[in-house]
């Protein structure tokens, strides 16, 4: 296993070293796949004799290549739409002309629909086809008809070497062709094809497949015409894709060890079907329930995004919900998204009111919130056939959606049990009933117990019960009568809760730790584990890694349910993020015990009050805070304190409503918006250290023994959220004394608090003296990288504490005695938020992160930079423009540093007056985006790529953000985001980049495998 | 600026009716009765397909039978207008002329249905054509019981009232077992009917035919002439015909003696034979094999069979009670063609020396994948080696 870039220089040096025979591309998404495709380009794989296994390059390419991909769709006899490919924009708008608008721009090999888009006239084209051709890896985009209104129909093949074939799973996408499929609410099975339909599609499916050469799996999309049986073939993905993971799940099938085996050889009647361990594998999975996936967007942490959905992918994560009916799956889903809503309607927030112009302007223009745009038609008794004309949802979905309606409508006082079943058929959540017959949800839960208003448990088979099944892969639903199997009372049993959805804030590191988690309750003795989670996208729900996965709500009703049915000895909450920690305090009253740190001690580090009170007796210092829910209060807070002040609700999620005020006219804007958020809770607001350092500690606690991850700590100052910082360890500038007063903290705190299981506490450095910020008892999202560096793996450790056993003794400083630099940078996805803004701020906006090591920082910060998409230019131009004095002088270093490096310097007025000043010569002033006139124009040199790239480091930051954006430098940053070209924001970041690039001249990157966990 | 034409939209209109599901064994499901208001005796079967009610319940097959879907969700599509007839006169969009099934079992039953065919919902069809269907089973549940259970008899009523439980065990009782019932004359063609003016004609021999197969051999090119089940040998060659097909149909096959002996009199006299499905099984029977009945069937469309010959696998569409017995074929001149992937039953038949094929599943699927059509091609390669020899 090797920690580096997925590009390929990186992998050459890995096959030239490795020497494999074969070589697999079809499993690390599309990077992976273009990798593949420009490694036999370059003539490595011919040099070293490396097979491809599984598709070849040639079938990857037909897919790939707009142009051969409709080619091979003609041969097979696939309809195709009418398109063409071009290279620039007269082609563009001549295609445009003889096809007539709409049309869509399709980008040639780039992720998730990057850069594409639907055009009505010719200055959209413009635009689109411009930013799409500097996308594009081979500079050319697709121009289309655009058949938006038409319904979105997925297939996903299986195929071996010996040309067997078998479809999975088909999917239908709720809202049309519209909107990409990533972003899209999916059904599967497709719900309104007729058998004539859903066989066409899938002979076509298959026939494309064989003529392409698919070997393992590909996924397969199509336009249906509603009115007809017209279709057309839109894309074909030779690789395993997020499609194929939601199948997956969906199915339970398991795609992706299947097609690792067939890339081996291994024909398809060979394998065996995993759940059944007796039927073939090469067979088509029949449901008997209805699957509903949901994006999950995070629209809310960039200010300036556009939320409407079309043909670019703009979710971060997904759920899945399974019921026995769409309206069940559907609301189950929502609730899985874990964004403050309980279903589609009856929710905490009253529905906004619109007049009719507006929702029927909303059902044409689909953003986040279509479906409850449509429950909001409904409402004002919009026709169904109109709802179906303005939106382009098939009438049998908004039929649904208008079941729920309808009985929100029957949900009032007194409560017909009649109506009370058919609302939690229809997947009502007990909370939604409660705030309409005005009782909680808690006491609906005992009315219908009273009344024997119970879900079962129906496990997913993949053959509908045609076969037993010897695992348990299941879901409840209150659309049955029958559990499908009953629970040994013997067993020692422990539930795990993972997750949920990716989101900005939470991501792949809790599904390590819930999985982790389950193979160390294991090891450690436990008999039966269960997993509760709802995450497609995870390996927490392979069924196969726990003896139960209940794909399930993380919500109190769903879990207790689970509980009433499963009788666990307790459940593990430390290892899901927050969404599972929050649940602990919940579940705790209603009598669940939560294994590791109790929950008294969880609610004592939440708590502010309780916090502070331990750290003042332990003499540890933390930044001035205080706890207020009336504004007066707060203002006089923030003018004792002196602003900027950092103001936050209890229980926050990756810094989610949390937010640095600069002024009291923000504070009470803010504070509105707080409210919201999250009642329950007091807002709190603490003095925001300006020019501190950020440090952090992953440990693990029995109690009274404590084992240090590591000290981490942040590369950008305090202010950047710990999320989007990067981080280093051994901490690249703490004195020693830091770092022992850091670890002689965490020793005292973690022992303050009983905590058994992980933690992570969080530092502030201030010239020199360390503040506490945060707590969070339970993994955290740097524990994968904290126990890969350290070589040992902290969750396994925190099994055998949450289960009450001691831990061994480990030095405080062995996380030091590794020789080497581990480095975590994060990776952003603004270029698929239409308008986002890249300046980071409090609020966490990267998506994704990559973890390198290396022999030094500059070594693993390379490797870290160029994971994550930085081009490292050995030569070339920096533009640089900076706000405020201070932040010029800080990056004056990195200037002069770039001079001499041979960087040609440009720069923008003051600054380059500012560079002259301070003899760095050779400055070339070039004028801002909004004055187009004055020449040279940043505009001109970022489209002409005569910019490599930029430093542009706002006035403060987060002052500069929040107060009002300088629309320039927004359009600066904007503009490179979407050319590809690297901007750097924070003068920690320049500073680093540039020392990178003098490193690089005189020395290597390694390329070291990672080391395995030792055994302690 | 966004175009999006109409699509037919139907609500349900016999729907919300009392309805009550009684096995043989005793279990009773309570349910929501839709349809037309009737009680009924059949065997109680399931099917796994995810779509293809409408094919599904037309297949002559399904007599004497319940069926089951075990896809919760059923009717979303609606019906579309059944008498559509193509060119040569063969119903387009059904497999008979009748719903087939004696009653529907379904979780949900979609109270609204669109699609751009759709000339009614389900509920106002099966009304139409006074068949009992019932909404708001367990399907899971009734399906594992089948499964372990073995298929049994079962009663389904669907009332405007409230349906005495007692009455009806009593009844279901006292009915009519499956096994005794005889089919054939319900099902066959009274009289032969011809389809295409083609010069080379197929004889279809009827043991209650689906139109995909009458579909199916017109697109090889030839004139397709179906005769009733117990047309003798002799009245079939009147017909100079090319080649014959044995259809699917219901019921245990030895009920079948008639078709037997046509059976054996193709196989003495070598003439191209295909038999498909209840057809295999007379093949089977005509070559000395012997049928029994499978404990809960083979009904749905994601059946993996292997192709002996190739080692190819294909999916396929089944809907059979009964089967050859593998063993017993070891003493007849049958060679096995294709075997089920899963629990190893025969699903295909080759004779070693003679130009007789057959199949167990559904090469014409309606409902289910066109991944075998190529066994019809088999048929028009074994008359090409006969019109070679002449």
């Amino acid at each position: 296993m090797y920690s580096i870039p997925v590009n390929p220089q990186y992998v050459e040096s890995i096959i030239e070293s490795e020497r494999p025979d074969g070589l697999m591309l079809g499993f690390g998404g599309q990077t992976a796949l273009n990798c593949g495709v420009k490694l036999d380009e370059i003539g490595v794989l011919k040099k070293y004799g490396v097979k491809v296994l599984g598709t070849q390059i040639k079938g990857i390419q037909a897919t790939e290549d707009r142009q051969l991909f409709k080619d091979s769709m003609i041969e097979c006899h696939v309809p195709v739409l009418k398109s063409k490919t071009v290279y620039n924009f007269e082609e563009a708008k001549k295609v445009a002309q003889d096809l007539g608008y709409p049309v869509i721009i399709r980008v040639a090999y780039t992720l998730g629909g990057k850069g594409g888009g639907v055009a009505h006239n010719e200055i959209e084209l413009h635009e689109i086809v411009s930013r799409g051709l500097n996308a594009s890896l081979v500079g050319q985009v697709l121009i289309e008809e655009y058949i938006g209104n038409w319904k979105q129909i997925e297939y996903e093949v299986m195929a071996d070497y010996h040309g067997n074939n078998v479809i999975i799973c088909n999917m239908e996408n709720v809202l049309s062709m519209r909107v990409h499929t990533g972003d899209n609410i999916v059904v599967a099975p497709s719900q309104t094809l007729d058998n004539h339909e859903y066989q066409m599609l899938r002979s076509a499916a298959l026939r494309a497949a064989k003529h392409v050469g698919i070997v393992g799996e590909c996924n397969i999309q199509f336009g249906l015409d509603p009115n007809s049986d017209r279709y057309v073939a839109i894309e074909m993905n030779p690789r395993l894709s997020r499609s194929s993971a939601l199948a997956s799940k969906a199915t339970g099938y398991p795609i992706a060890y299947m097609a690792a085996k067939i890339n081996m050889g291994y024909t398809l009647p060979e394998l065996v079907n995993h759940i059944t361990k007796t039927t073939t594998a090469c067979f088509e999975p029949s449901l008997d329930y209805i699957v509903c996936k949901h994006p999950r967007w995070d629209f809310t942490k960039f200010e300036l995004a556009n939320r409407n959905l079309g043909p670019t992918m703009k979710s971060v994560g997904e759920v899945m919900g399974v019921g026995r009916c769409f309206e069940e799956s559907f609301q189950k889903a929502i609730r899985m998204l874990e964004i403050g809503n309980d279903g589609l309607v009856a929710n905490r927030m009253p529905d906004e009111k619109y007049d009719i112009e507006e929702i029927e302007n909303k059902l044409q223009n689909p953003d986040d919130k279509i479906l409850y745009h449509i429950a909001a038609a409904i409402k004002q008794e919009i026709s169904v056939e109109r709802i179906y004309k303005l939106s382009a949802v098939d009438p049998w979905f908004i039929e649904k959606i208008k079941n729920i309606v309808d009985i929100e409508k029957q949900l009032k006082t007194p409560l017909d049990l009649k109506v009370l079943r058919k609302a939690k058929e229809i997947g009502f959540s007990d909370k939604q009933i409660g705030r309409l017959v005005g009782k909680d949800d808690l006491e609906i839960r005992k009315i219908r117990k009273e009344y024997g208003i119970i879900p079962v448990v129906k496990r997913i088979d993949t053959l509908s019960a045609e076969w037993p099944a010897k695992t348990n892969y299941l879901y409840l639903t209150y659309g049955g009568t029958e559990n499908d199997f009953e629970i040994d009372s013997k067993p020692r049993k422990i539930a795990v809760l993972g997750a949920g959805p990716y989101r900005i804030g939470s991501s792949v590191e809790f599904d390590w730790g819930t999985v982790n988690m389950v193979w160390g309750l294991k090891a450690n003795g436990v008999d039966e584990v269960s997993v509760i989670n709802c995450n497609p996208e995870t390996v927490s729900t392979d069924y196969d890694i726990c003896d139960r996965l209940y794909f399930e709500e993380l919500t109190l009703e769903r879990i207790l349910d689970i509980s009433d049915f499963e009788k666990p000895d307790g459940i593990v909450t430390a290892v899901g993020g927050q969404t599972a920690n929050n649940l602990t305090p919940k579940l705790a009253k209603n009598g669940i015990k939560i294994i590791g740190t109790s929950h008294d001690d969880i609610d004592r580090a939440e708590n502010r009050s309780t916090f502070s009170k331990v750290l003042d007796d332990l003499h540890i210092m933390q930044p001035p805070w205080q706890a207020f829910s009336s504004l007066p209060d707060a203002k006089k807070f923030a003018i004792k304190v002196g602003y900027p002040v950092l103001v936050r609700p209890s229980y926050v999620l990756s810094g989610a409503a949390m937010k640095v005020v600069w002024s009291e006219e923000q504070l009470k804007k803010y504070l509105d918006e707080a409210t919201n958020v999250s009642p329950d809770y007091p807002v709190v607001i603490t003095k925001f250290m300006l020019n501190s350092n950020e440090a952090e500690v992953d440990g693990v606690s029995d109690g009274k023994n404590v084992v240090i991850g590591a000290v981490v700590e942040h590369i950008e100052g305090a202010g950047v959220h710990s999320g989007d910082s990067m981080m280093c360890i051994p901490p690249w500038s703490l004195s020693t004394k830091v770092t022992e007063t850091i670890l002689d903290y965490t020793k005292k705190i973690a022992t303050a608090f009983n905590i058994k299981g992980p933690f992570n506490l969080q530092f502030l450095i201030n010239q020199d003296r360390v503040y506490v910020i945060e707590l969070n008892i339970r993994a955290s999202r740097s524990m994968p990288f904290v126990s890969k560096f350290v070589k040992t793996n902290l969750i396994s450790l925190a099994a055998q504490a949450v289960l009450g056993k001691t831990l061994p003794s480990i030095p405080p400083d062995r996380w030091r005695k590794t020789h080497n630099f581990g480095i975590k940078v994060p990776q952003f996805s603004f270029m698929q938020l239409e308008g986002a803004d890249v300046v980071l701020g409090v609020e966490m906006q990267s998506t994704g992160e990559a973890a390198c090591f290396g022999e030094s920082f500059y070594d693993a910060l390379s490797k870290g930079l160029i994971s994550v998409g930085y081009s490292l230019p050995k030569e070339g131009t920096v533009l640089i423009t900076a706000g405020g004095s201070e932040n010029k002088e800080k990056l004056l270093q990195t200037a002069a540093l770039l001079k001499n490096l041979g960087y040609k310097i440009l720069a923008t007025e003051h600054t380059a007056e500012f560079l002259s000043d301070k003899r760095i010569g050779n400055v070339e002033v070039v004028y801002k985006i909004s004055e187009p006139e004055r020449k040279p124009n940043i505009a001109d040199l970022l489209y002409q790529r005569k910019i490599n790239f930029i430093i542009n480091v706002p006035s403060t930051s987060t002052l500069e953000k929040y107060v009002g954006m300088l629309y320039d430098e927004y359009q600066i940053r904007r503009k490179a985001v979407e050319l590809g070209i690297p901007v750097l924001i924070t003068t920690e970041l320049a500073d680093s980049f540039a020392k990178t690039l003098e490193w690089l001249r005189s020395n290597e990157t390694t390329k070291k495998s990672l080391e395995p966990y030792e055994i302690i | 600026m966004l175009r999006v034409s109409e699509i037919p939209i139907k609500k349900a209109k016999h729907a919300n009716k009392f309805g009550k599901l009684v096995l043989e064994d005793g279990t009773v499901f309570d349910g929501t009765g839709f349809g037309y208001s009737t009680t009924v005796f059949g065997e109680a079967v399931f099917n796994t397909g995810m779509a293809g009610y409408v094919e599904a319940l037309t297949d002559p097959s399904y007599s004497g039978q319940i069926l089951t879907l075990t896809y919760p969700l059923v009717g979303n599509y609606g019906v579309p207008d059944i008498s559509v007839k193509d060119e040569d006169g063969i119903k387009q969009n059904s497999e008979s002329d009748r719903i087939q099934a004696r009653g529907l079992v379904v979780h949900e039953l979609s109270l609204t249905a669109s699609h751009w065919s759709l000339q009614m919902t389900l509920d106002e069809w099966l009304h139409n054509e006074k068949v009992p269907g019932i909404s708001g089973i367990d399907t899971r549940a009734l399906t594992t019981k089948l499964r372990t259970k073995g298929v049994m008899m079962a009663a389904l009523a669907v009332s405007d009232k409230e349906i005495d439980e007692n009455e009806l065990k009593k009844s279901l009782a006292s009915a009519k077992k499956y096994n005794d019932e005889e089919f054939m004359n319900v099902v066959s063609t009274k009289q032969p009917e011809v389809y295409g003016k083609e010069q080379e004609s197929i004889v279809v021999v009827d043991t209650g035919v689906k139109n995909a197969i009458l579909r199916n051999i017109r697109k090889l090119g030839y004139k397709v002439i179906r005769v009733p089940w117990n047309y003798s040998i002799e009245k079939i060659l009147s017909y100079n015909p090319r080649g014959v097909v044995l259809s699917n149909g219901p019921g245990d096959p030895i009920k079948c003696g008639d078709t037997m002996k046509t059976a054996k009199a193709l196989i003495d006299k070598n003439i191209p034979t295909l038999g498909i499905c209840l057809g295999a099984q007379i093949l089977g029977l005509a070559g000395g094999a012997e049928t029994y009945k499978l404990k809960y069937g083979h009904r749905g469309q994601n059946k993996s069979c292997i192709d002996l010959d190739t080692n190819q696998v294909y999916v396929t569409s089944q809907n059979h009670g009964y089967c050859i017995d593998p063993e017993s074929l070891k003493k007849t001149d049958f060679k096995l063609w294709f075997t089920n992937a899963d629990d190893k039953t025969v699903e295909g038949i080759r004779h070693k020396e003679k130009k007789i094929i057959a199949v167990q599943f559904h090469p014409e699927a309606s409902p289910g994948p066109f991944d075998c059509m190529f066994v019809f091609e088999e048929l028009k390669k074994l008359i090409g080696e006969e019109n070679a020899k002449k």
